[in-house]
C-alpha cells in the first residue's frame, strides 16, 4: 500500500491496465476444494500450477466420520470449484456446502461410473441364519469406493479435467493434456498388473480386508475380497459376522489377510490370531498416506494396493 | 440342541472365549462399584466420569499410538485428576459434589476434544479409543483381570468405612477421619472400572454394565451382601446372553449386552419383591379387600 501510494496516479492507472492485460498469464491459482486426499491429488495432477488444492479430509483420515473445522469451511467458501466423489460417499457435504455459502462450480468425480451395489450376494450364499447385513448399509446399498479401480480413476480424471476447463477455458488444452498424460500412466500400471492377476488360480484369488472398500478393484481384477466390518467404518461388527468370516477362512484356507490405513486393526488381528493367518500388509483404501508414507499420491496408492494384494495372493 | 446353541459359539471360536473371559472379569468388579454408586445416589456420576476419562485416553493415543497401556494410563490420570479436584473443591468450598464434578469433567472433555482436533487426523477416535468385545488381545485381557483383582481387593480393604460413609457419613466423620480418603479411593476404583469397561465393551455404553445390575437388584433385596453378589451374577448372565444373541442373530455385541441388562432391569422393575410395580399393585389390592 505504501509503495502504491508513492507512485504517481497516472502511472498507477497505467500499471493497472498493464496488469489487466497480462492478467491471464500471472493469474492467481484457482482455489479448488476436494473432499478427500485422493481426489485432491487427482485435481493436482490435472490442474498442475493453475490450481490451489485443499482437501477437506487429509491423509490417513476417514471421510465416513469427518468433522469440519472452521478453516475447512472458510476455504470451501472461498473456493471456485468443489470436487466430490459422489455415490453418497460424503453424506455431510451438502450441509457443509450450504453452511459455508459456497457458490462455485461442482464436479462429481464419479459421474458416469456404473455404480456397484454392495456385496450382498456372496454374504447370503454363506448365511444359514437368514440375518441380513443391512445395518451396515449407510450408503443406500451403493458402493462409493470407485477410485480403487484404475479404470474408474480414468473417469475421475476426465471429469475433473472437464470441470476445470469449464471454469477456466483458457487452459482447457493444458488440463486435457495433463489428464491424458496421467491416464497413460494409469493404463501402464493397469497393463502391468492385469496379466499377473489373470495368472492366479481361483484358489489364490481370495483375501480378507478390514472394511469393504475394494469391491470395484475386486470386480476389475476378478478377485474375491471379504470384509468383517461391512461397507462402513461406522458400523460395529457383530459376533455373527466375525464367526462367519473365521469359518470361511478356515474352510477355504484363505491366507491373504490385510489391514487398512483408516480402520481399527485390532479386530483383524484377533481374526489373524484365531485362524493362524499372518496379515499380509497394509492396504490404503479411503485416504492417501502422509507424504513420507507408502502411498503419498493416487498412482502410488493404486500400485501399492495392487502389489500388496498380488504378493500375498501369489503365496497362497 | 439348546446346549449346542449355548456352548458351540464358545467352543468353536477363540474370540468368543476371550470376550467371555473379559466380560467375566468386568462383571466381578464393575457391578459392585455400581451398587455403591447407587447407594450414594451417584449413579449418574459414572457417566460423567466416563467422559472425563475420554480425553486422557485420547492423549495417550496421540502420544503413543494404539497402545493399551498408554491409553489406560492417560485415562487413569485424567479421571483421577477430575475426581480428586472435584472432591477437594466440594469438600472445601460451598459447591456440591455434583456441580464440581460436572464442571471438571466438562473442562477435561473440552480439553481432550481440542487436543484431538488440533493434533490428530480425522480417524474415528471412538474406534481408536475403545476396544471391541470381539477383539480382546492378551494385553487387554491382562488389564481386565488386573483391574478386577485390584477392585475386589480394594473394596475388601475399604468395605467397612465405605459402607458407613454410604449410610451415615456424619457418624463416620465423628469416629474417624478416613471418610474423605475412603471416598477418594472408591472413586478411583470407579475410574479404573470405567477404563476396563471401555476396553471390554468398546463404547460409552460400558457405564451400563456398572450401573444397571445394581439398579435392577435393588428391586429384589435390601441386604448389601446380596445386592453385591446378585448384581455381579445378573451382569454375568446378561453378558453371556448378549454375546450369544449377538452371535446367533448378528446384532452388534456391546449394545446387545447392555440391552440384555436393560431387559433384566425392566423385569426387576415389574416383578421385584422390593418395590416392584406388580407386587406393589397386588399388595394394595390385598389391603383394600
Amino acid at each position: 500500500m505504501t509503495l502504491a501510494s508513492r507512485i504517481p496516479s497516472r502511472l498507477r492507472l497505467g500499471l493497472c491496465s498493464l496488469l489487466l492485460l497480462t492478467a491471464p498469464a500471472f493469474a492467481a491459482p484457482i482455489p479448488v476444494t476436494a473432499t478427500f486426499s485422493i481426489l485432491g491429488d487427482l485435481v493436482k495432477q490435472v490442474g498442475g500450477e493453475q490450481v490451489e488444492i485443499h482437501s477437506l479430509v487429509g491423509p490417513d483420515g476417514d471421510a465416513h466420520v469427518y468433522q469440519p473445522s472452521p478453516q475447512d469451511v472458510r476455504t470451501l467458501s472461498q473456493s471456485k470449484l468443489l470436487v466430490s466423489n459422489g455415490l453418497h460417499f460424503e453424506g455431510w457435504l451438502d450441509r457443509l456446502a450450504q453452511a459455508s455459502g459456497f457458490k462455485g462450480a461442482q464436479v462429481v468425480a464419479s459421474q458416469g461410473i456404473q455404480a456397484r451395489a454392495m456385496a450382498d450376494d456372496d454374504e447370503e450364499e454363506h448365511d444359514g441364519h437368514g440375518h441380513d447385513a443391512d445395518e451396515h448399509h449407510h450408503h443406500d446399498g451403493m458402493d462409493p469406493h470407485a477410485w480403487n479401480d484404475p479404470e474408474n480413476v480414468i473417469v475421475y480424471v476426465n471429469n475433473i479435467a472437464q470441470g476445470l476447463s469449464r471454469l477456466d477455458p483458457e487452459h482447457a488444452d493444458q488440463y486435457q493434456a495433463n489428464a491424458d498424460a496421467y491416464v497413460r500412466q494409469i493404463q501402464t500400471l493397469d497393463g502391468e498388473y492385469r496379466p499377473r492377476f489373470a495368472a492366479l488360480s481361483a484358489q489364490q484369488r481370495r483375501a480378507i480386508t478390514s472394511h469393504d472398500a475394494f469391491g470395484y478393484l475386486a470386480q476389475a481384477y476378478d478377485l474375491s475380497l471379504l470384509a468383517p466390518q461391512g461397507i462402513n467404518t461406522e458400523a460395529e461388527a457383530s459376533a455373527a459376522d466375525v464367526a462367519k468370516l473365521i469359518r470361511q477362512i478356515r474352510q477355504e484356507k484363505i491366507k491373504a489377510l490385510f489391514v487398512e490405513n483408516i480402520s481399527d486393526p485390532r479386530l483383524l488381528e484377533q481374526i489373524a490370531r484365531e485362524t493362524g493367518v499372518q496379515p499380509g500388509g497394509r492396504l490404503f483404501s479411503d485416504a492417501l498416506s502422509a507424504a513420507d508414507g507408502q502411498a503419498p499420491d493416487t498412482l502410488s496408492l493404486l500400485r501399492h494396493n495392487l502389489d500388496t494384494l498380488l504378493k500375498a495372493m501369489e503365496q497362497q | 440342541m439348546l446346549l449346542d446353541w449355548l456352548i458351540n459359539p464358545f467352543s468353536e471360536f477363540q474370540f468368543m472365549q476371550r470376550a467371555l473371559a473379559g466380560c467375566l472379569a468386568l462383571c466381578l468388579s464393575a457391578p459392585p462399584i455400581g451398587v455403591f454408586l447407587m447407594l450414594r445416589r451417584m449413579s449418574l456420576t459414572g457417566d460423567a466420569m466416563s467422559h472425563a476419562i475420554l480425553p486422557g485416553a485420547a492423549v495417550g493415543y496421540l502420544v503413543a499410538g494404539l497402545s493399551v497401556e498408554a491409553m489406560t494410563l492417560g485415562g487413569l490420570v485424567a479421571g483421577g485428576l477430575v475426581v480428586v479436584l472435584s472432591g477437594l473443591v466440594s469438600r472445601h468450598t460451598q459447591s456440591g459434589e455434583d456441580s464440581s464434578l460436572a464442571a471438571f469433567y466438562l473442562i477435561s472433555m473440552a480439553l481432550g476434544v481440542l487436543l484431538i482436533s488440533t493434533h490428530g487426523s480425522s480417524v474415528d477416535l471412538l474406534h481408536v479409543l475403545f476396544g471391541s468385545t470381539l477383539a480382546l488381545n492378551d494385553a487387554a485381557l491382562w488389564l481386565l483381570g488386573g483391574i478386577a483383582t485390584i477392585t475386589l481387593l480394594g473394596l475388601a480393604w475399604i468395605y467397612r468405612p465405605l459402607v458407613l460413609e454410604c449410610l451415615d457419613p456424619d457418624f463416620l466423620a465423628s469416629v474417624s477421619r478416613a471418610g474423605s480418603w475412603v471416598h477418594l479411593g472408591f472413586l478411583l476404583l470407579a475410574v479404573l472400572n470405567l477404563i476396563a469397561g471401555f476396553h471390554a465393551l468398546g463404547t460409552l455404553m460400558s457405564v451400563g454394565l456398572m450401573i444397571l445390575p445394581g439398579a435392577a437388584m435393588r428391586y429384589w433385596t435390601r441386604r448389601l451382601g446380596l445386592l453385591l453378589l446378585g448384581s455381579a451374577l445378573l451382569a454375568l448372565v446378561a453378558c453371556i446372553s448378549g454375546l450369544l444373541f449377538s452371535y446367533h442373530l448378528g446384532w452388534p455385541t456391546s449394545p446387545t449386552i447392555i440391552l440384555s441388562l436393560g431387559v433384566g432391569y425392566a423385569l426387576s422393575l415389574l416383578l421385584g419383591g422390593q418395590g416392584g410395580l406388580l407386587p406393589r399393585l397386588i399388595r394394595r389390592r390385598h389391603l383394600e379387600a
